[in-house]
């Protein structure tokens, strides 16, 4: 286990095309790390070259106090899991798992223990004979950690592991994740554009977006308090409504809209859309005044919803307010 | 297609079964003719079953060859075309996979520059630049030898164009994994491409097997010695004249003993080239 620094990290492939503007971040020793951002975002190429598979134009990048810029993937002493698992198609799941560790010239009951204790944990003993091939996508994935986790690296890898399982069991291997993260206490750092991944893993998250850390903070804090619009617009569902306001831009989630009389509405929305989801309903409009804001508002699940004019209110401590020109966040 | 025509079902049977006669009908005569005697062959119309000379014919060529053309054994030639056929499927692909590798995985200079210095050989089949290659087998002293005989068909760009092909599908993650595991690139070829390609190789021999074995103008050129002949240049040297100055019975015994081959290599590996041709294990 160790302690990964990010220290004004860049990545361009030709002097004109940059795609990652310099990262920087401090990872403590075990904490699970999460970069989310949306496609494109430079995410999965940060992530990558922390593994050594991509080259870093300009900083460092050290683990457990070691600048590793030049060094193979393999010194690097870290474990990657792959979006498409990218497990040796023609192996057993054993051959999978073992196959880093007979390379390193491990004693052969010293990765049959490992193996076995890997196949354990994953609950994957039965299988330890198939190829790939006859599992599961859920249990592929599993083998795929199991090969990260025989390995016992200082630093997991995650390239978007949960991606290509189905929806209910992204939610199942996301418990398992956390599970394990909590049993082996590795220092983690997984790639997602999926908020919901994002916000249920992270102990700290970093929100990406053309290349750059837009915000690096706790899950909460980031709904909390988004740093910049495209922060504000990207977590949350739906995401917060910005409105074009006094010469600012006014951010209120959804949720802290609640219906009032009209002669208390702050904001008097023309709804045009009604998604009522069972647990509440959300209805979505333009601002009155022909302003072309779009606006969304979580309702109660009794609130009588109709198309129309609905006046609004939110609590002022819910208002964010953002800088039109930067699009950052400013402080009240 | 489901569909209940009783004409057209006997209909398409009938074209299929007369093709299947166009091509097995010939087979068969060869067959026959390979069990008589000359003087039976000579008769017109020729007899249409089976002689009583199948022994005699069989192991007068295997040991022997013909009286009057090439006195080559056919025992002989079948070993020599077997070393043609394994060789020129073998060098191929050892040379092939290797080269596809280093294009597919490797960023050196000129990386495309060679791939397409490989694939423009293509087009130069031996038929186009036999001449220059003969004179620089003749001038290395290879006229004669099994080396002559195979190195100038080993060097090609199909099986290299197929190997780049099929490693181009196999997923990127797949080599990063085994750069984070640890593994060399030799050690991930060993390892990890080679098994892989075991469908494709199966593949790549039958079709330079038959390549191989079937050459015809190649060996008929650069052989003169009659131990060096291949079975289909000892069928052509035993045609020596004029029809009847033919021993045709001897000539079909080893016709057949020529398409034997290729035939059981097609046979034994067809459940293997189907795999390689038509899925790969991913």
């Amino acid at each position: 286990m160790a302690a990964v620094s990010l220290r004004d990290v860049r990545k361009s492939y030709t002097p004109e095309l940059q795609v990652i503007h310099g990262v920087s971040m401090e990872i403590k020793d075990g904490e699970f790390i999460v970069i989310l951002g949306p496609s494109g975002c430079g995410k999965s190429t940060l992530l990558r070259m922390v593994a050594g598979l991509e080259t870093i134009t300009a900083g460092e990048i050290a683990i457990g106090g070691r600048v590793v810029n030049q060094l193979e993937p393999k010194d690097r002493d870290i474990a990657m899991v792959f979006q498409n698992y990218a497990l040796y198609p023609h192996m057993s799941v054993y051959d999978n798992m073992a196959y880093g560790l007979r390379i390193r010239g491990l004693a052969k009951d010293e990765i049959d223990t490992r193996v076995q204790k890997a196949a354990g944990i994953l609950e994957l003993k039965k299988f330890l004979d198939r190829k790939p091939r006859a599992l599961s996508g859920g249990q592929r994935q599993r083998v795929a950690m199991g090969r990260a986790i025989v390995r016992e690296p200082k630093v997991f890898l995650f390239d978007e592991p949960l991606s290509n399982l189905d929806a209910k069991l992204r939610v199942q291997m996301r418990g398992e994740l956390q599970a394990l993260h909590r049993r082996l206490g590795t220092t983690s750092l997984f790639v997602t554009h999926d908020q919901v991944e994002a916000m249920t893993l992270a102990q700290r998250m970093i929100v990406m977006n053309a290349g750059r850390a837009e915000q690096i903070g706790a899950p909460l804090e980031v709904y909390a308090r988004p740093a910049t619009t495209f922060v504000a617009g990207f977590i949350g569902s739906p995401p917060m409504n910005l409105i074009p306001k006094d010469g600012r831009l006014l951010g209120v989630r959804p949720e802290h809209l609640e219906p009032c009389a009209a002669s208390e509405a702050l904001l008097t929305i023309d709804v045009d859309l009604i998604e009522p989801l069972g647990a509440d309903i959300i209805v979505y409009g333009r601002i009155g005044d022909g302003e072309s804001a779009r606006v969304a508002a979580r309702l109660p699940a009794d609130a009588k919803a109709q198309a129309g004019k609905l006046a609004v209110r939110y609590a002022p401590q819910n208002a964010h307010w953002f800088d039109p020109g930067t699009g950052k966040r400013i402080e009240q | 297609m489901v569909e209940n025509r009783p004409w057209l079902t006997a209909f398409s049977h009938g074209v299929l079964i007369l093709g299947v006669l166009a091509v097995a009908f010939p087979l068969y005569v060869t067959f026959i003719a390979s069990t008589l005697t000359l003087e039976q062959i000579m008769q017109v119309p020729m007899q249409l079953t089976p002689g009583d000379q199948f022994v005699e014919n069989y192991s007068q060529v295997l040991t022997a060859g013909s009286t009057k053309g090439s006195k080559a054994a056919a025992s002989s030639m079948l070993f020599n075309s077997l070393v043609m056929a394994l060789v020129i499927p073998l060098g191929k692909m050892a040379i092939s996979v290797i080269s596809a590798f280093a294009i597919v995985y490797f960023r050196f200079p000129l990386r495309m520059f060679f791939f397409w210095m490989i694939f423009v050989t293509l087009m130069l089949p031996v038929e186009v630049r036999i001449i220059p290659t003969f004179k620089v087998i003749a001038d290395l002293g290879l006229l004669n030898t099994y080396a002559g005989l195979t190195v100038p068909l080993i060097a090609s760009a199909t099986a290299t164009f197929l190997f780049r092909q099929f490693f181009m599908t196999i997923p990127d993650e797949l080599a990063e994994a085994a750069r984070v595991d640890g593994a060399s690139p030799m050690r991930f070829f060993w390892d990890v491409l080679l098994p892989l390609s075991k469908t494709t190789m199966a593949a790549l021999f039958v079709i330079q097997f038959i390549y191989g074995w079937n050459q015809y103008l190649w060996p008929l050129l650069i052989t003169t010695d009659e131990s060096m002949y291949t079975t289909v240049i000892g069928i052509k040297r035993m045609i020596v004249g004029s029809d009847s100055a033919n021993e045709w019975n001897l000539i079909m015994a080893t016709a057949i003993l020529a398409m034997l081959p290729p035939a059981l290599v097609v046979m034994l590996m067809q459940k293997w080239f189907v795999k390689g041709l038509v899925e790969t294990e991913k």
